[in-house]
């Protein structure tokens, strides 16, 4: 068993054990980052989504020794509940959660289709999101907070 | 002031959009280890031995049997009849025989592998029609768990006279609530009380649970509910029997022990919704009035009889549709099985019924030549009328205004004409259709269910000045939390932040009874008001007003508790004394009122491969009243695409008993891409027991989809295809089996 490193929302963070390790498992249990969840543990659900420099995966398929060395960001790394990102807001005012448990890998999802420089149009945020499944939302107000986040930044960006 | 009606933030939502709320396997319990389940692999078997690998080190691991079991081996429902742990026999697929438990998971899993189960096979009873005929006696001498009779004027007679009589078989399939938290549970010891923690619907059940298998009284019992990854009813009665292994496992370990389903085994163990064949033989004159409505219902319960009574009977109220008829006759059975027992699944029984009766109007549309719309507008519920247990209608029916916004909004009469000529083309790609629904669905327990749970609700002010709701309701997405402190801080006339919610924990909260049947709202709800009254009454007589500040409301709580640290304002409900129930006669005012919902669905149906795109979906849904009108849109669209799910999708294949796609990879549940647009009307008529006139919403969003889309998939293929879900390989076959009968 080595030790190997990756860097975890910004921090450098060392992982001692078997390079198979699920990443999930080392983010949750290792990490202490329980925002990362589990939904069925086969790549199907995608509530386990990070990403991995910058692209979004399933951290249930991962083995650990896939990301050393590499950039990992998790929910944990947008904002707080005091200050939430504006994609966090957009989920606020148009009630993008509801029991929540789909809500991280959501995020991580839209998160990277924006920043990544995706289409804010209804049809291209609802591919980018068709790897994660919300059994509560039916997933229009989800659609909506990403679209409202993302109309949000355009228009804060156009009064600069 | 005023936070009714408005779309307020949700109360957990920033701790929900940072991944700091906490799950329960989320939940840092220090020494806690992993529970898993020895589970049966035949339906119907004698267990011969259960024999333990003697190369295994057992030693490092806790097993535990139904000996081990202090009190009755027995899951407190409706019935004593499931057992915590097989003892002798099982009796279906995935029964649970013996746990075992371990620091690690990993570890605790590959234990499972070193455990063998003998049995001697016994003949199994798989299908409804083979519980019915008797092959083999599961429950009591007919298999039949429970059955009703409904009846109203004289259905053969009416029959005999009817212009038309027109019969239709109708099937639905079981369901899987596919929440994406799995079940989860932790137990452990605390000074002498026994403390679980879940991912859980309904803690008291556990309680009441708790208490007879370990022999404990329910003070020593303390169970409190974390934050709930989705529900669906699929968290309504499991969980007690989790909670029972995980807290067997932890007594016996001495230390926490949590048990956490990974999704197979969650949804090839766990209950489902009750597959149903439903019956009808209707009555009607030429010009489509209903005379008679004979229908009969069997649904297939499992292996035990969990809460398949009361999915019968929610089901049985509903079988008629919201329809007026003069002469009613329903029927309906719940039978064993040796499958895993179903249970709740949004809806609870009325899904099942609502589809047949619906999807009949069609076959009789065909028959009379009449429009299904015309009829169903024709026999429509309305103020006034007549239910199958002879309810009257007094306030609040919707149906028709939805029925209108729907019709309205989707240009109902201009699509159909559009896709009659689109599918007359043969040049055309694919076919095209719409469909309509409309149905009722009530809110509450059924009839003397609410005096029987006598449920409790309150609002406590400490004298710190806080303001608590205590109540037993979970959130579980559907926003809860939000809504109470509106009720409550709306009925105060204090701002909103003023309101906190306490967490459903046993031995903090009021036993305000289970949080399924649409009640939570409508009936908890309206506990928390009435508590808020007093209180604001307390305040006004003792502090001469509702403080205004939150300096004054700390003086006005100082003098409110004097000494005690706080002081609790609860109530119990109280029956409307306009509804009576009889419940050996089934006859009376089946719920105290109903919700109304109608349902557009347009598709497109590829000629080469049947594959259906849900084009466009329009609702409206009259719930009394929107508390938070974001949130009732947001359970309405998502309980729709569940019911589009289940028309479309979603089948558990079983073979020998047990489901053998319960994976998300081969049971499919929609997605992003799967899910129509929207267009969603709250149509709000005020029932005036309801809080701010509230009624109930959960529920009723599953009932409309199903019978709309098998409408819509007639009138694209010309084809009635009276079982869902409407596969590709089914649809097909339908269509396979026209074209042969029409060279034959
Ligand atoms: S848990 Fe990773 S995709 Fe479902
Ligand atoms: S909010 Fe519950 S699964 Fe998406």
């Amino acid at each position: 068993m080595g030790a190997l490193t990756l860097t975890v929302n910004g921090r450098r963070r060392t992982y001692r054990g078997a390079a198979f390790t699920r990443l999930i498992d080392v983010l949750r249990e290792d990490f202490r980052l329980t925002g990362t969840k589990e939904g069925c543990g086969e790549g199907e659900c995608g509530a386990c989504t990070v990403l991995l420099d910058g692209a979004p995966v399933n951290s249930c398929l991962i083995p650990v020794g896939q990301a050393a060395g590499r950039r990992v960001e998790t929910v944990e790394s947008l904002g707080s509940p005091e200050k939430l990102s504006k994609l966090q807001q957009g989920f606020l005012d148009c009630a993008g959660a509801q029991c929540g448990i789909c809500t991280p890998g959501m995020l991580m999802s839209a998160h990277a289709h924006l920043k990544s420089g995706g289409k804010a149009d209804d049809a291209s945020v609802r591919t980018a999101l068709s790897g994660n499944l919300c059994r509560c939302t039916g997933y229009q107000h989800i659609v909506d907070s990403v679209l409202a986040a993302a109309r949000g930044k355009k228009k804060k960006a156009s009064r600069k | 002031m005023r936070s009714v009606g408005k779309n307020v933030s949700r109360r957990e939502g920033p701790e929900k959009l940072t991944g700091r709320a906490v799950y329960l396997d989320d939940l840092d319990i220090p020494g806690c280890w992993h529970g898993v389940t020895v589970r049966s692999s035949v339906p119907h078997g004698r267990i011969k031995a259960v024999k333990f690998d003697p190369a295994f080190p057992w030693s490092d691991y806790v097993v535990v049997t139904a000996a081990d079991i202090p009190g009755r081996n027995v899951v407190t429902l409706i019935e004593p009849d499931q057992p915590l742990l097989a003892e002798g026999l099982v009796r279906h697929r995935e029964e649970p025989i013996a746990l075992i438990a371990h620091a690690d998971r990993a570890k605790a899993y590959e234990a499972l592998k070193h455990v063998t189960v003998e049995y001697e096979k016994l003949p199994s009873v798989l299908t409804i029609a083979d519980a019915l005929a008797v092959k083999e006696k599961i429950y009591k001498d007919d298999n039949v768990f429970k059955s009703f009779l409904i009846r109203k004027g004289d259905v053969d007679q009416a029959l005999a006279s009817a212009d038309v009589v027109i019969e239709g078989e109708y099937r639905v399939p079981h369901q899987e609530q596919a929440y994406i938290e799995n079940n989860a549970v932790a137990a452990w010891e605390e000074d002498g009380v026994l403390v679980v923690r879940g991912s859980l619907q309904c803690p008291f059940y556990v309680v009441k649970a708790l208490k007879v298998l370990l022999g404990r009284d329910e003070s020593k019992v303390r169970v409190s509910q974390t934050v709930t990854g989705g529900g669906f009813g699929g968290k309504e009665e499991y969980p007690s029997m989790i909670a029972g292994h995980a807290a067997l496992l932890a007594l016996k370990a001495r230390r926490p022990v949590k048990i956490v389903y990974d999704r197979h085994e969650d949804m090839a163990a766990t209950t489902k919704r009750h597959p149903a064949v439903v019956r009808h033989r209707t009555g009607l004159t030429r010009d489509g009035r209903l005379v008679a409505q004979d229908v009969d219902v069997v649904m297939d319960g499992g292996a035990y009889a969990t809460l398949s009574a009361v999915v019968l009977s929610r089901g049985t109220l509903h079988a008629a549709g919201a329809y007026e008829c003069p002469n009613v006759r329903v029927r309906s059975r719940v039978v064993a099985t040796h499958t895993p027992p179903n249970g709740a699944f949004r809806g609870f029984g009325a899904p099942q019924t609502l589809f047949a009766a619906e999807l009949h109007w069609e076959k009789i549309a065909d028959v009379l030549g009449i429009d299904s719309l015309a009829l169903k507008r024709k026999n429509l519920f309305k103020i006034g009328s007549i239910t199958a247990t002879g309810q009257v209608l007094r306030e609040s029916v919707g149906a028709k205004s939805c029925l209108d916004v729907v019709v309205r909004r989707s240009k109902y009469a201009q699509r159909r004409k559009e896709y009659d000529r689109w599918n007359a083309d043969p040049k055309k790609p694919s076919w095209k259709g719409i469909g309509v629904s409309v149905c009722h669905h009530g809110a509450g327990f059924t009839g003397s269910g609410e005096v029987y749970l006598a449920s409790r609700a309150g609002v406590a002010l400490t004298r710190a000045g806080a303001l608590v709701v205590l109540a037993a309701s979970t959130e579980i997405g559907q926003g809860t939390n939000t809504m109470f402190a509106q009720v409550a801080s709306d009925t105060l006339g204090v701002p909103l932040d003023w309101l906190e919610v306490e967490t459903p924990d046993t031995h903090k909260v009021p036993d305000s009874g289970p949080t399924v049947a649409s009640r939570t709202c409508m009936v908890v709800g309206g506990l928390v008001r009435r508590a808020a009254l007093d209180l604001k009454a307390a305040f006004e007589s003792e502090h001469g007003r509702v403080p205004r500040t939150r300096a004054e409301l700390k003086k006005a709580a100082a003098a409110l508790c004097g000494a005690k640290p706080a002081r609790r304002f609860e109530v119990q409900y109280e029956k409307p004394s306009e509804v009576t129930w009889n419940d050996a006669t089934y006859q009376g005012d089946a719920y105290g009122v109903y919700s109304y919902a109608a349902f557009a669905v347009e598709l497109e149906i590829d000629r080469a491969t049947a594959e259906t795109k849900v084009l466009r979906v329009t609702t409206a849904q009259d719930i009394g009243k929107a508390i938070h009108p974001l949130f009732a849109e947001g359970q309405i669209i998502g309980g729709c695409l569940q019911g589009l799910g289940w028309a479309l999708l979603e089948e558990p294949v079983y073979n020998d008993g047990v489901m053998v796609n319960s994976q998300l990879t081969n049971y499919v549940i929609p997605t992003s891409l799967d899910a129509p647009p929207f267009d969603v009307t709250v149509v709000e008529k005020p029932y005036s027991r309801g809080p701010f006139g509230a009624k109930g919403v959960g529920e009723l969003p599953m009932d409309v989809p199903a019978p709309a889309v098998a409408a819509a998939v007639k009138h694209a293929t010309g084809r009635l295809i009276a079982t869902i879900p409407l596969t590709p390989e089914r649809i097909t076959a339908a269509l396979a089996a026209d074209a042969e009968a029409a060279r034959v």
